[in-house]
């Protein structure tokens, strides 16, 4: 599913920078696109990853750095000359036209035939699941029919690069999950080189090949969305994607059963063990870190089995396949979530654990508390 | 990305140029006058000012007169609520076929000329009526049995059936974006529907019920033509005294007093308005109409909105039908002719319309009195969107920018916005008194001038003309440019397809309601238009003092040809406004 990224890359963004304020809103960001690739800003309000998207819309210019497409610098090239589609998160339909008068927009500006414009808006609306609505006022549509008819216009001219700005955050829950299916389905189905802007990572992670975490403007981690969730780079990729239980702690060395050695984390929980790709490298001896320990790497160990973990349960909750228990261990608390269907000690009693392998992620920055 | 998104800054200086030509019109043609009227009450008066204020003030007759003005306008005032709220709640509330073409056609009383509303209710319940006429034949009757002109209840039914819309647009239209779980969750606490409109739906409607109230208090206080037309000489409100006093007993100094009496109550009243109507704008917590709206369940809903309909359109459309209808219908005995009445289909009353039967070298023929009307509301139309174009756009810009930097040029902008407004609370015919008054003397004579009409309906028009132009330039926001520079659309291709349709649409609202409204203003030109130039109301005026038949029939013709064309009009306006909110 990865984009190769040899590929010849379509747009390029060399070490960008625009500032509104004092403050730079895009901080030198560079990235390639590779053709079909869907690529997800991700960040939190205020990372700048909308600004970073206006700029390559051609809505905005940058203050240093350059924009490329296919090579050629886009510095210069008016937003109506890009051949980008842009979907707003306000959708920003026109008013005063229907819905065929919108999606038929951008092919008439590519000087089509009625005709042709015609079997455009039919075959964009099919994409969208929204055949027949062509005659419709866009303000009587609901929120999920103008979300389409947004995403219908965006696609309609064939754009060579696809612009969504939030296309799903004024959207309910339910919606949102069921437009996000069908969104997959069609930018797959049309090899549609995507940049795709949102602070939602489930949505992230759902469609794109590639995600780019941005913090404060600058690029805080790249990668497929698998490999950032395995390996967050900071603190701030950990906690932006709800990785629970950081705690600080230092590496060390211990002799194991056998004669081998291996590597452990110190931490208020206790000696937590490492495996060795887990550990960025250059990271040795008694070097203050963090560690994250994944909710969801952790299971009850059996009677017999050694635990990893031991402590006293807090708290614990139903969520459905899981409960999310909360546990003490020497002196930190741990949220970790248990398959659900075994019977669970009450609140107050002792819990054993065991840590699958990999649950435990080394980051190497100091926690900021330690 | 919309956050940081700047708007080019437009230079200051611009703005304080688009927003002179209207401001200065004002001053010229509102504030000079009412100033002058002021001046004259000074200095034309025998005894001075203090002479003709204490003639004024101890005039029990006066003093009658203004209780008598205020009893109407509340009591009509309170009629028009009790008819328009339930209509409201109809058009809130549910969702149901028609219901766009009924609120349109619900709008159409307002622009009528006050004399085609007189006409359509003599048409109807007058001597010479359908309900007269009918009850006549059916019981053998010699006398109509129904008196109905020249009665206090006429002047109430015709407030009523003119300012029902504006209880429906403003309070109906706020009605459907409250959030309808509001009361769903008052009525989840144990509050009795009654209850729940008591405590939830009643408190938030407030500012809305208290700007329609006073909007309708304002129109009725001021009214005129219906006070004159239907009340007839035995009901004098301060309107109807200021144009007696002005016209018959050319007492100026009394009428300047009146009228200073009437701005004060006005401008008073309007203060109020403005302030209400702000908190109407305030942000509750509004929801699209179209998710508040249900379709009628029950048949006990449909009952409700069946008898809601039928009432409303039996207030608003039958009077306009009996019209229309009894324009073209011979009734009553040609002039010397006995016997039975020969009754039938005649465009007699049309055909007269051009004809000067009497031969007489000051007579006008209604034709040319139609083209009279024609060209006092083109030339209105030309200047309203001239001077409104420019506010408007003024007015618009500054609403982007409040929020980042309040400065003088925004404050200015504002307070025309606001000033605008301050005709429509006047007095038509102390507008038009004032003209008289103010401009007689070179440079500024215009008493002879066939601008003087335009430039007084000109006053009654602007408000509304930038007030239908402000929200559409406001509708234009950046995002929608971008959008079709993003679908490939080039600057001018963006202007086209964008910025010129969007406020295409607008424009021609506004000119459409600054024509209807010159077409049908009577106040201020039953004042100062010029004998030899009567417009179309002042005629049918004249033809409805004048006795017999066929003069009646031509007042119902000249008054039908009025209602169709403002009829149309309005349902353009219906049809072309961008927005849904509704703005008086």
């Amino acid at each position: 599913m990865n984009a190769p990224l040899t590929a010849t890359p379509t747009l390029e963004v060399v070490n960008v920078t625009k500032a509104f304020g004092p403050q730079p809103a895009v901080d030198g960001v560079s990235f390639a696109l590779a053709a079909g690739e869907v690529l997800a800003l991700l960040g939190p309000s205020g990372s700048g990853k909308s600004t970073l998207l206006g700029l390559i819309a051609g809505l905005d210019t940058p203050d240093a750095g350059d924009l490329r497409w296919a090579g050629a610098s886009l510095r210069g090239v008016p937003t109506h000359r890009r051949g980008f589609g842009l979907m707003f998160q306000d959708y920003a339909l026109f008013p005063h036209k229907d819905v065929a008068a919108n999606v038929g927009f951008g092919l008439r500006m590519q000087g089509h035939k009625r005709a042709a414009v015609a079997a455009g808006v039919a075959e964009a609306l099919a994409l969208v699941g929204l055949s027949g609505f062509e005659r419709r006022d866009v303000n009587t549509l609901s929120g999920g029919e103008q979300q389409r008819v947004a995403l219908a216009r965006a696609l309609a001219p064939r754009p060579r690069l696809l612009l969504l700005d939030e296309p799903l955050g004024a959207l309910d829950r339910a919606l949102r999950e069921r437009l996000l299916e069908e969104l997959h389905t069609i930018l797959r189905g049309l090899k549609q080189t995507t940049v795709y802007v949102t602070h939602d990572q489930e949505e992230a992670f759902a469609l794109a090949d590639r995600v780019l975490i941005l913090h404060q403007g600058r690029v805080a981690q790249s990668g497929p969305p698998a490999e950032v969730y395995a390996r967050p780079a900071s603190r701030f990729v950990a906690e932006f994607l709800g990785l629970h239980n950081l705690l600080p702690a230092r590496l060390a060395v211990q002799n194991l059963a056998g004669g081998a050695t291996g590597l452990v984390a110190l931490t208020d929980a206790g000696q937590l063990p490492l495996a060795a790709e887990d550990v960025p490298p250059g990271l040795r001896g008694a070097q203050a870190v963090t560690v994250v320990v994944r909710s969801e790497g952790v299971r009850l160990a059996g009677p017999d089995e050694p635990a990893d973990l031991e402590g006293t349960m807090l708290d614990k909750s139903f969520r459905g396949n899981r409960h999310r228990v909360s546990v003490r261990v020497g002196q930190a608390d741990l949220v970790v979530a248990l398959e659900a269907g075994q019977p669970l000690p009450a609140v107050g009693e002792r819990l054993r654990l065991r840590l699958s392998p990999h649950a435990v992620t080394v980051l190497p920055e100091a926690a900021p508390d330690a | 990305m919309d956050r940081r998104v700047k708007l080019p800054r437009r230079p200051a200086l611009g703005l304080w140029l688009f927003l002179l030509p209207a401001a200065g019109f004002l001053a010229l043609f509102y504030f000079f006058p009412l100033a002058t009227i002021a001046q004259v009450s000074f200095a034309r008066a025998a005894g001075g000012l203090a002479a003709v204020l204490a003639e004024v003030a101890g005039s029990a007759v006066v003093r009658g007169i203004f209780a008598f003005t205020v009893w109407q306008a509340a009591l009509s005032t309170l009629l028009t609520l009790a008819v328009g709220l339930p209509g409201a709640y109809l058009l809130a509330r549910y969702r149901f076929r028609g219901q766009g073409l009924l609120r349109a056609l619900t709008a159409v009383p307002f622009v009528l000329p006050t004399l085609v509303v007189a006409a359509a209710f003599n048409a109807l319940l007058g001597p010479r009526g359908w309900v007269n006429v009918g009850l006549m034949a059916a019981f053998d009757l010699s006398a109509p049995p129904v008196t109905f002109v020249n009665t206090f209840g006429a002047i109430l039914l015709a407030h009523v059936f003119y300012n029902t819309t504006i209880v429906l647009r403003l309070v109906g239209d706020f009605w459907s974006r409250l959030d309808p779980r509001l009361v769903a969750a008052a009525r989840a606490l144990g509050a009795s529907p009654a209850r729940a409109f008591r405590e939830v739906t009643l408190p938030l409607l407030a500012p809305a019920l208290g700007a329609a109230a006073l909007l309708v208090f304002i129109f009725d206080f001021t009214s005129f033509g219906v006070i004159l037309v239907l009340g007839g000489p035995r009901f004098a409100t301060l309107e109807t005294e200021i144009y007696r006093q002005t016209v018959y007993l050319f007492n100026l100094p009394v009428a300047a007093v009146l009228a200073l009496i009437q701005l004060l109550c006005t401008l008073g009243l309007s203060v109020a308005y403005t302030r209400l109507s702000a908190r109407v704008a305030a942000p509750l917590n509004l929801r699209a109409a179209r998710d508040t709206r249900q379709p009628l369940r029950t048949p006990r809903a449909r009952l409700t909105a069946g008898l809601l309909v039928g009432g409303l359109v039996a207030l608003l459309v039958l009077p306009l039908a009996a019209l229309a209808l009894r324009s073209v219908v011979r009734l009553d005995a040609e002039r010397g002719q006995s016997g039975p009445v020969q009754t039938g289909f005649t465009l007699a009353f049309y055909q007269e319309l051009g004809q000067n039967r009497r031969n007489n070298l000051f007579y006008v023929p209604p034709t040319a009195a139609i083209g009279n009307s024609l060209a006092a509301a083109s030339a209105t139309v030309a200047l309203a969107l001239a001077l409104g174009l420019p506010a408007a756009w003024a007015v618009a810009a500054q609403g982007s920018r409040e929020a980042k930097r309040p400065d003088a040029t925004s404050a200015a902008a504002l307070a025309l916005d606001a000033l605008l407004l301050l005709p429509l609370g006047t007095s038509a015919v102390t507008l038009g008194l004032g003209f008289i008054v103010a401009l007689d003397t070179p440079p500024l004579d215009l008493r002879a001038s066939p601008l003087l009409l335009p430039l007084a309906h000109t006053l009654v028009a602007l408000p509304f003309v930038v007030r239908s132009l402000v929200p559409a330039l406001r509708s234009i926001r950046p995002r929608l440019r971008q959008a079709a520079a993003m679908l490939g659309a080039g600057p001018a291709r963006v202007w086209r397809e964008i910025d010129l349709p969007l406020v295409g649409r607008a424009v021609i609202v506004a000119a459409t309601f600054a024509f209807t409204l010159s077409l049908g203003e009577f106040g201020a030109t039953a004042i100062i238009a010029r004998p030899e130039h009567p417009t179309v109301p002042v005629v049918i005026y004249r033809l409805i003092g004048l006795p017999g038949a066929l003069n009646y029939g031509q007042a119902l013709a000249l008054s039908t040809i009025l209602m169709v064309v403002c009829t149309v009009g309005i349902l353009a306006i219906e049809r072309l406004r961008v927005g849904e909110v509704g703005e008086f």
